[in-house]
């Protein structure tokens, strides 16, 4: 594959290692002149210099061929977002992935359509949730195009749900319950299936919908 | 009339005062509290602290209401992406982007925005005033 790798931090150099050992085609482009002469040394004609949100600089990277895959991971945000946008609307460049730097500007990416995205922080934050047993509802997993998203839940002793059969609990519009694991054995959530202290619970949902769901499976 | 101005350097201060003398309501922002000053002692309008990237900013400053959005901060990608969040989010049919880069005002007019490109004025009114010297030509003189 031939891929375009717009910027050359600690994420860009080392996809870009990656990406050569691998055996695929990469160009790098820095734009800061210290950080273009280190990767340089390293990377050598891989590594462009200039500023991947103007026109010329992606050209001459070679972003008409058009390569097969962008990655926009610069450390910002609206350069990523830019940089992806031209390349997808402008180059009909088949794939690209942004970085996300600030978690609080995912929603400009999604609004551009720009998928898929990564982010550190948010990454993190749900792995944090997923280690840590105090955080009752735990994201799983985002279905971004869908507006969707999968949660965990698990039934407290004394939770107002814990021996309630599925059909009886008062969700809220927009969240459904899917499965409900117990000793290690999962069924899929029907309205017979009840509900007990202990259970694993996994929920899809629309995002804001937590609160909500969080009051009717966990409150005491 | 409600403009909101996002970006209050030498540009936007200026863009803000003059369309709040021709009797528009405006909002200024920005993410320093200096450019305050720049819009000079006893600012009528309002001013809002904060990046343009944050909503909770664009909100605060009234942008789900406001006629007319400028877009004037000092960096060319910033501009873009908030242009098209007061577009595409808030649906607002006027948004003035100022955009450096002369290279990408097509590809953003044609989404819609009213690019202004400073570059692009520049150039055209240097080559004309270059065109327009009435001395004669140098093979002439000598």
């Amino acid at each position: 594959m031939y891929i375009l790798v717009a910027g050359g931090g600690k994420v860009g150099a080392n996809l870009a290692r990656l990406l050569l050992r691998a055996g695929h085609e990469v160009t790098l482009i820095e734009q800061r002149a210290d950080r273009f002469q280190a990767l340089e040394t390293e990377f050598e004609h891989v590594v462009h210099r200039g500023d991947a949100t103007e026109l010329f600089v992606l050209e001459r990277a070679g972003i008409k061929r058009p390569p097969d895959l962008v990655l926009a991971v610069t450390g910002d945000d609206e350069d990523n977002l830019v940089i992806c946008q031209l390349a997808k609307e402008k180059y009909a460049v088949p794939k690209v992935i942004a970085r996300v730097n600030d978690p609080r500007n995912q929603a400009h990416f999604d609004l551009l359509g720009i998928s898929p995205t990564i982010c550190a922080t948010s990454n993190i934050m749900g792995l944090i949730e997923h280690e840590v047993p105090e955080h009752e509802l735990v994201h799983l997993l985002e279905l971004r195009n869908e507006n969707l998203e999968i949660v965990e839940v698990q039934i407290a002793e004394g939770s107002p749900v814990a021996g309630k059969r599925v059909e009886r609990l008062e969700l809220p519009a927009g969240a459904r319950l899917i499965s409900v694991t117990r000793n290690g054995e999962s069924e899929i959530a029907v309205g017979s299936t009840e509900l007990r202290p202990g259970d694993q619970v996994l929920a899809i949902l629309q995002p804001g919908k937590e609160d909500e769901l969080r009051k009717i499976l966990l409150k005491q | 009339m409600k403009a909101i101005v996002i970006g209050c350097g030498r540009v936007g201060s200026s863009i803000a005062r003059q369309l709040l003398s021709e009797g528009w309501e405006v909002t200024a922002v920005d993410e320093k509290e200096d450019a305050l000053a720049r819009l000079g002692e006893g600012w009528p309008g309002e001013f809002v602290l904060g990046h343009g990237m944050d909503v909770d900013v664009l909100r605060k400053a009234g942008i789900e209401d406001a006629d007319a959005v400028v877009v004037s901060t000092d960096g060319d990608n910033t501009n873009i992406v908030i242009g098209q969040v007061a577009q595409k989010r808030f649906a607002n049919e006027c948004v003035v982007v100022r955009l450096l880069d002369p290279a990408r005002t097509a590809f953003y007019r044609e989404r819609g925005m009213r690019i202004v490109c400073p570059t692009e004025t520049a150039i055209e009114f240097l080559t004309e005033a270059v065109r327009s010297c009435e001395v004669p030509a140098k093979a002439e003189v000598s």
